[in-house]
């Protein structure tokens, strides 16, 4: 993939005429995905796909064409000539573009992962053996995810991973489940039964008799998963520069400073300990760390090359999105072992499900609890919780009522797969809140 | 090309196969856009490839390649054969007893006026038309408009002679403003896509938009200054652009069978409905009619068969409040034993088929807008979804809409911020007490649902009328 990429690349910069600059930017993967029902297989198959955006630029002009790749060079390249010249034809049409960002720095880089992943067809044998008499249901990817850059300036990026990522749950009835995840780079037998053990115990918690809670304010303990559930919707257009200059951010009184987070709450973007690629779609690297929030306050944006150009500062390597790929809240002195005896009397919150916003210029947040969620009194699992559905501040969580943070965090790999796998992730701790709202 | 896919495909495949089938898709999609009176970099896609499916001897699986040579599709047959093999018995369907149809056949979308017939300077003309309106004071800080126009040609082949050509256009306008003062900020669109049609350029003759910017964005303003919504439980009138979203959540997701059957569990997740409901679940009240129609000329989703080749017809899934059918295609039939419709899907050549909703419809009343709102002593009207969040078995809801119009004694008081109300989908249709006609029906639609592992957004239509509910809990923001 990595020579075919670098083939047409090159052959990019051949067909240039003039003064005409263009980038390159792939997304390819080859993946086996097996969808699992009732410790069944439901859907199993194989996908190979690369898709290659190319922009043309001229002065100030650009425009761009993506076009899903062959895997021939020479079919190949002639797809890239016929649209080279489409472009062609439509940049004289085009207005100058005044937030064009060009990156004329040359960085060069390869990040290449050297594994061998495990027959997928194993893993799924494994993974039907140890599900015996359950009711499992999930989805297994595996594969190789490659991303590469180029220029006509010369530089050129190379991405390439090969993990799986089995995401399943055991159902114990109707929406009663336990939902786990175990991903990597060396299946290993003894480790997913590890986790198959964990979430076994889970499920017989899921037995005992469930309590239904009348809407109000409860103690909470957010897993790190739930809390990524949060952190994912003030993703969707909170972190980014072009939602603070619009004002369209739900954290809009932290950027005016009218409000703070916890001052134990530190949040960054973390490229250097997540597994994406450290360079972006125009061919920006990524600086090993980006401060979103520090000790409760705002201390700055992700930010895309447009937005740089816009604004006049300078940009993190954003992609257009501005959303990140890799964050990191760090740790805070409560020992995971130590939870539920800190909660107390409350809900332990194993996942969040839905998220959306009440109102999102105060950074009020809805969504539903879901899988295994439950009841504690005086620091035991006592119940499994019905779904119940909180309306809340996302200032206020994170805020006032945020009264420890984990010590330990995990990183978390995203399973999600549209268009292509994902290679986001976030390394987060569990949040025990003083109150938090439930509403339905 | 096609017919040369199609020469491939039986070359390859040996014809003692239970069922086989080759689904080719290419599909253009262009994006172009402004940005306060900046044109965004023209976005445009090419993709194209074919998935190869293969059921035999109690297995079944996949291949996905855009090598669409004779040794890209000889590969893909063998990948998806060496998974039928490798799955056999394995299953949590019986794959022997399928009987997947062999059909043949086309469709076309309506289209007067092509994309690609219309220049592009006509294209900027209409957007600079609208960037031109949008910014009416410096209260808006944030505006767009932007079109987007799809085409998909597909040609689905099975081993035992079924052939279905199939051929779309689709256009999706858009734009919004965001205003802002004092620390407010409230946010007006054209329906974030929901005016998505099967349709040309003459889709501008059905649909005002280029008129549009100013309204969206005075009343963008408006909310600034508006007072919140009111709480409580009172009346409510959703318009076609939340109903939209309101069937779509609460409708068309707890009615898909493959979630009713459980595969959906560990994404999108399961549905409160169950199978012993259907052809006796009072789901609404008597005046909720809910069609499955694939065949509406200009709605989004309309098609002449589904991905495994059932051909696609109207159907009522629930008549005078009454849950008659799933949305369910040939393989979640044949494993739960029921009658479905035509809806197995797939978002594109790179991801297998699964049971979506194309079009999903509310049948007009005999009630104006007037009507409705004349009925109502104390309530809200809500216009044009912003936020949704609903439990995984589609039952508890809370949605948000951009706008709302306090009404009172019957008649409209003033625009209302922040909008929200929640509910119980079990519950919420049957307090249903009052649906539009003709006048206030609308063909909406969205090209963004997603389901399904691994993942697909695909595309959905829904037409409704606009609609009155009683004893909703309704409230406001911060």
């Amino acid at each position: 993939m990595q020579q075919h990429f670098m083939k047409l690349a090159d052959y990019v910069t051949t067909q240039l005429t003039g003064s005409e600059i263009a980038t390159s930017y792939l997304v390819a993967e080859k993946s086996d995905f097996v969808r699992f029902n009732h410790a069944k297989v439901r859907q199993p198959g194989s996908v190979t796909q690369a898709n290659l955006q190319v922009r043309l630029i001229n002065g100030q002009k650009q425009t761009a064409v993506t076009l899903g790749l062959v895997g021939d060079l020479e079919q190949d390249k002639a797809l890239i000539r016929e649209q080279l010249t489409s472009m062609r034809e439509l940049l004289p049409h085009l207005p100058d573009d005044p937030h064009l960002l060009i990156n004329t720095d040359v960085q060069s880089s390869e990040q290449v992962a050297d594994n061998t992943l495990m027959d997928t067809s194993d893993m799924v044998d494994d993974i039907l053996g140890q599900s015996e008499g359950l009711d499992c249901v999930g989805i297994l990817a595996s594969g190789s995810n490659y991303r590469g850059f180029a220029n006509s300036l010369g530089q050129r990026n190379w991405f390439a991973n090969h993990n799986f990522n089995w995401d399943w749950s055991l159902v114990h009835s109707v929406d009663k489940a336990v939902k786990s995840s175990y991903a990597g780079t060396e299946w290993s037998s003894s480790d997913f039964a590890e986790k198959m053990t964990d979430a076994k115990a889970q499920l017989k918690l899921l037995a005992l008799p469930s309590k239904t809670l009348s809407p109000g304010a409860v103690r909470a303990y957010l897993s790190p998963v739930a809390l990524d559930e949060i952190l994912g919707l003030v993703s969707w257009g909170g972190f980014g520069l072009a939602s603070h200059k619009n004002k369209t951010t739900p954290l809009l009184s932290l950027l005016d400073g009218d409000d703070r987070l916890s001052e134990h709450f530190t949040l960054f973007e973390d490229v250097v300990g997540g597994v994406a690629p450290d360079f972006q779609a125009d061919g920006f690297r990524r600086p090993n760390r980006v401060s979103l929030i520090d000790n409760g306050i705002m201390t700055g944006a992700l930010v895309s090359p447009r937005s740089a150009k816009e604004f006049g500062v300078d940009t993190t390597g954003a992609d257009g999105g501005e959303s990140p790929d890799s964050l990191h809240v760090l740790g805070g002195t409560l020992p995971r072992a130590d939870v539920l005896q800190a909660l107390d009397t409350g809900v332990y919150i194993g996942n969040l499900w839905y998220l959306n916003y009440s109102d999102r210029a105060a950074g009020r947040m809805t969504g539903m609890t879901r899988f295994a969620t439950f009841w504690v009194e005086n620091g035991e699992i006592v119940a499994p919780l019905n779904v119940m559905r909180f309306d809340d501040s996302v200032l206020r969580m994170l805020g006032s009522e945020l009264e420890a943070l984990t010590v330990e965090q995990d990183l978390l790999l995203s399973a999600s797969s549209y268009f292509n796998r994902s290679t986001a992730s976030s390394r987060l701790p569990g949040a025990l809140l003083k109150n938090f709202e439930f509403t339905l | 090309m096609l017919q040369r896919i199609s020469e491939y495909f039986r070359q390859v495949c040996p014809s003692d196969i239970h069922f086989a089938s080759l689904r080719y898709v290419e599909e253009i999609t262009e994006v172009v856009g402004i940005r306060k009176s900046v044109l965004q970099p023209v976005d445009k896609a090419i993709d194209r490839g074919v998935m190869v499916t293969v059921f035999h001897n109690g297995g079944m699986g996949y291949a996905a390649t855009a090598d669409l040579s004779l040794s890209g599709i000889r590969s893909a047959f063998q990948q998806a054969m060496g998974w039928a093999e490798r799955t056999a018995g394995k299953l949590v369907f019986d794959a022997d007893s399928l009987e997947l149809p062999h059909s043949n056949g086309s469709y076309q979308s309506p289209v007067s006026r092509k994309w690609t017939d219309v220049s592009f300077s006509e294209k900027l003309d209409l957007l600079n038309t609208i960037d031109k309106q949008l910014p009416v004071d410096e209260r808006i800080i944030e505006w767009s408009a932007s079109l987007m126009n799809i085409r998909t040609e597909s040609l689905y082949i099975t081993n035992h002679g079924g052939e279905i050509h199939q051929q779309w256009e689709m256009l999706a306008p858009d734009m919004m403003a965001v205003a802002h003062s004092n620390g407010q900020t409230q946010k007006r669109s054209f329906g974030s896509r929901g005016i998505s049609q099967q349709s040309g350029w003459e889709l501008f003759e059905r649909v005002p938009y280029a008129n549009e910017g100013a309204r969206i964005a005075n009343e963008a303003i408006q909310l600034l200054e508006a007072p919140d919504c009111p709480s409580g439980k009172m009346d409510l009138i959703l318009m076609p652009d939340q109903m939209m979203l309101q069937i779509h959540e609460s409708i068309g997701h707890p009615l898909e069978l493959d979630r009713i059957l459980g595969d959906e569990r560990n994404y999108a997740g399961t549905s409160f409905v169950t199978m012993d409901m259907f052809g006796s679940y009072q789901y609404g009240s008597e005046l909720l009619n809910v069609t499955f129609d694939p065949t509406v000329s200009e709605e989004f989703a309309s098609y002449g068969f589904d991905d495994h080749g059932t051909k696609a017809e109207k159907t009522f899934l629930i008549r005078d409040g009454v849950l008659e059918k799933p949305l369910g295609a040939a393989i979640s039939q044949s494993r739960a034993n029921i009658d479905g419709v035509a809806n197995s899907r797939a978002c594109s050549w790179n991801r297998p088929a699964m049971d979506r909703m194309s079009n999903l419809n509310i049948e007009p009343g005999d009630k104006s807008l007037d009507d409705l709102v004349a009925s109502v002593e104390r309530g809200v009207l809500m216009h044009t979804n912003t936020s949704w969040s609903i439990d995984d078995s589609r039952n508890k809801f809370q949605f948000g809409c951009e706008m709302g119009e306090l009404i009172e004694n019957g008649e409209r008081k003033g625009i209302v911020k922040n909008p929200n109300y929640r509910g119980i989908s079990a519950t919420f249709w049957r307090a249903l007490k009052g649906v539009g006609n003709r006048s206030t029906f609308e063909v909406l639609g969205t090209p963004y649902c997603g389901k399904g592992e691994p993942n697909q957004v695909i595309r959905v239509g829904h037409a409704s009328p606009a609609c009155l509910f009683g004893n909703v809990d309704v409230f406001g923001g911060a």
